[in-house]
């Protein structure tokens, strides 16, 4: 056992035998496709966040690997064990529930020492476990409270406290933050992502709410439909989404429907509208001339088209411009969000920082939008994650490392 | 009459019907039934009130027996109703998907008939010459001139039978407003079915016990239908002897100062119950 930084024990040195590895999983709840063949390797000390909307199969994945869902088909590693057949109370793996799942009858004491207890600790080393975590989560000498005593960030801790002191090879969090307000959330993932660095067990969180992912994980899979639609770590996920879901879910992206028309160097021009657009060549999917062409609005800058249209289909100075007129401009305090609509039927929405406002800027100006080329992305339309028939191989599991940035996976 | 005036007064107006029905047939009868158990004299003579305290010491040296009987009674059948309700309330509560609803009507089914006819309806199913005991018989369970009618077992089940239902919906109630996740959170913390089941249901569940356990002790001990349809004199509770002091022997103080000791001796019985099971915020 090592010592942390202030003092709290890292409980284990992660080891390679306690990777995950999710190998074809599935889970059919009647016709209902949950878990779609999913294969994942989550290697130890990372932190992961399955990310997806609800009904995207992300918390009866997490439920797989806790045993409490049984998988339709496929299996779950731990290490060298397969552990798909092991009822949950024999895993080394523990669950922060959503809503905590705290026992209502038991002080918080005996919430904490609840799994001890069943393993045979007991006498001061049960005593010192349990005050040693309550210490951990910032609740010392909460020990004889009862639960409904506690404000929910507190419950929150207990919650996290009562799997962790189990030292399991793995802690599964289920929504762990949703019930929190907003203040509150944004305090208990930095605590959270604290705790994790400090114990250093492998953390798979499971989440809806993109920020909270991104705040916390390594790694990000986003997941919908029952399938990882890209995995990766938060930076790479947000700036190179792989399919237009995840260029959806993950932040906000104008999409912009184009035809690769043509090579530049290491860039690729595509032709939007009566534009052309560069497009760093790696970043632009093979499998199709039609693309949809991305870019984060945030990353354009908007001015007012004063003059000429002097960038007559082209890029200048190596840019990529657009011209637009201004449908809308909200003030939301740190930024303005404008809304300009294209020529040819098609929107952008751009944040700009108000730094220098131009006064200019008002519902009906024309107005230019530049952005870097490195700031563009293509992706295929439509591209969920390409639908694979019950005999279609397993692809080869995509790897989670810690503190690492995966591969990112690309369908097609 | 203000608007706040009237809103002031809306709340006692509201608990004004209860209210005068609990005095009339509630206070009424008890202060009646008090002063009743403190008169002396003879049907004949007429009672007269005369404070006379005896009339307890009296009833409980010569009823003793019948005390003791209708509090064994009341427990065995209490624990009966307890061991076979509670396994049925937790599948009604936790398996019985879609037959849930169909499984509680069958539980409150009986209240369609009266309870005198159930009773009778268990004397004819119980019967010497009735198949069940035949059966038994012919299984050797019973011996040759064995019977069920008239025997201490016929009066429990009896018991047991009538007051299930009292003990199965407050523990269905309890069972069915525990979150699974509890038992889940349980098994995730190592521990198996069975701990679970000890460590978090059943504690989680001990409200509605205690409810059932009330609801059927209180009414089972001073029961007298099922000792007259099932029993003999030799089996007889205090029910059947303040039944019959009322209305044959026709020795009203006796019978109040009885009513009134049954009355004690269960509100004893409870707060003693309920202290023990630490339940105050439970209940």
């Amino acid at each position: 056992m090592n010592v942390a930084g202030d003092g709290i024990r890292v409980i284990d040195e992660p080891s390679p035998g306690d990777r995950l590895h999710l190998v074809d999983l599935t889970k059919r709840f009647g016709d209902v496709v949950a878990v779609d063949h999913l294969d994942l390797v989550v290697e130890p000390g990372s932190f992961v966040a399955f990310l997806g909307p609800s009904g995207c199969g992300k918390t009866t994945t997490l439920r797989m690997v806790g045993g409490l869902e049984r998988p339709t088909s496929g299996r779950v590693w731990l290490g060298d064990t397969d552990i798909t057949d092991l009822k949950p109370y024999r895993r080394p793996v523990n669950t922060v529930f959503q809503n905590y799942a705290l026992f209502p009858h038991l002080d918080i004491d005996a919430n904490v020492a609840f799994g001890l207890r069943r393993t045979g600790v007991k006498g001061a080393e049960l005593r010192r476990r349990v005050d040693e975590m309550l210490e951990l989560v910032q609740l010392p000498g909460y020990g004889r409270r009862r639960v409904p005593e506690l404000s929910g960030g507190q419950q929150q801790r207990v919650a996290l406290a009562r799997a962790l002191v189990n030292h399991p090879k793995m802690l599964l969090l289920d929504e762990p933050l949703g019930a929190l307000d907003l203040k509150l959330r944004r305090q208990m993932q930095i605590e959270l992502k604290r705790i994790q660095t400090d114990v250093r067990i492998t953390f798979v969180h499971v989440t809806h709410d993109q920020e909270e992912a991104m705040t916390m994980a390594d790694t990000i899979a986003v997941m919908n439909s029952g399938r990882i639609e890209q995995l990766g770590g938060p930076v790479e996920l947000y700036e190179r989404p792989a399919t237009e879901f995840v260029a959806n879910f993950l932040g906000q992206s104008n999409l912009l429907k184009g035809t690769v028309t043509g090579t530049d160097g290491d860039r690729r021009t595509v032709s939007v509208g009566d534009r052309r657009i560069a497009v760093p060549a790696d970043r632009v999917p093979a499998g199709g001339d039609g693309v949809l062409v991305g870019v984060r609005p945030e990353k354009i800058t908007i001015e007012h088209a004063g003059g000429p249209d002097r960038a007559d289909a082209g890029a200048v100075d190596g840019g990529n411009v657009l011209q637009g007129t201004l449908v809308d401009a909200s003030f939301t305090g740190v930024s303005t969000q404008y809304l300009v609509a294209l020529p040819w039927n098609a929107e952008v929405t751009v944040f700009s920082q108000n730094l220098r406002v131009d006064e200019r800027l008002q519902p009906g100006a024309p107005v230019r939008l530049r952005w870097a080329p490195e700031h563009t992305f293509a992706l295929l339309p439509g591209t969920a994650a390409a639908p694979r028939d019950d005999a279609a191989a397993p692809d080869p599991p995509v790897a989670v490392t810690p503190g690492r940035i995966a591969d990112v996976v690309r369908d097609g | 009459m203000s608007g706040t005036g009237a809103r002031r007064w809306l709340p006692y107006l509201l608990l004004l019907p209860g209210g005068l029905w609990l005095f009339v047939f509630f206070v009424v009868p008890m202060l009646t039934l008090a002063s009743t158990s403190l008169q002396e004299g003879s049907l004949q003579s007429g009672y007269v009130l005369t404070w006379r305290i005896a009339n307890y010491t009296e009833a409980v040296t010569a009823f003793r027996e019948q005390f003791l009987r209708s509090f064994g009674y009341a427990g065995i059948a209490t624990l009966l109703a307890l061991v076979i309700g509670y396994p049925l309330a937790y599948v009604i509560a936790f398996r019985a998907g879609r037959w849930r609803n169909v499984l509680l009507l069958l539980v409150i089914a009986p209240f369609f008939t009266s309870f005198l006819i159930r009773t009778l309806a268990w004397k004819i199913i119980l019967s010497d010459t009735g198949w069940v005991v035949g059966a038994l018989k012919t299984v050797g369970v019973l011996p040759d001139n064995g019977r069920l009618l008239a025997t201490s077992a016929a009066v429990v089940a009896g018991i047991t039978y009538n007051f299930l239902p009292f003990m199965i919906l407050p523990l269905y109630a309890s069972l069915e407003r525990i979150d699974p996740r509890y038992v889940e959170a349980a098994q995730d913390l190592y521990a198996n079915a069975f701990t679970a089941f000890w460590r978090v249901t059943w504690p989680l569940s001990l409200p509605g016990v205690v409810a059932g356990t009330l609801l059927t002790f209180i009414p089972a001990a001073g029961d007298f239908v099922n000792v007259r349809f099932l029993g003999t004199p030799s089996q007889s509770m205090i029910g059947t002897v303040i039944d019959s002091r009322f209305l044959v022997v026709l020795d009203y103080p006796t019978a109040a100062a009885l009513s009134f000791l049954l009355m004690l001796a269960i509100l004893v019985l409870v707060v003693a119950y309920v202290r023990r099971a630490g339940t105050e915020e439970l209940v």
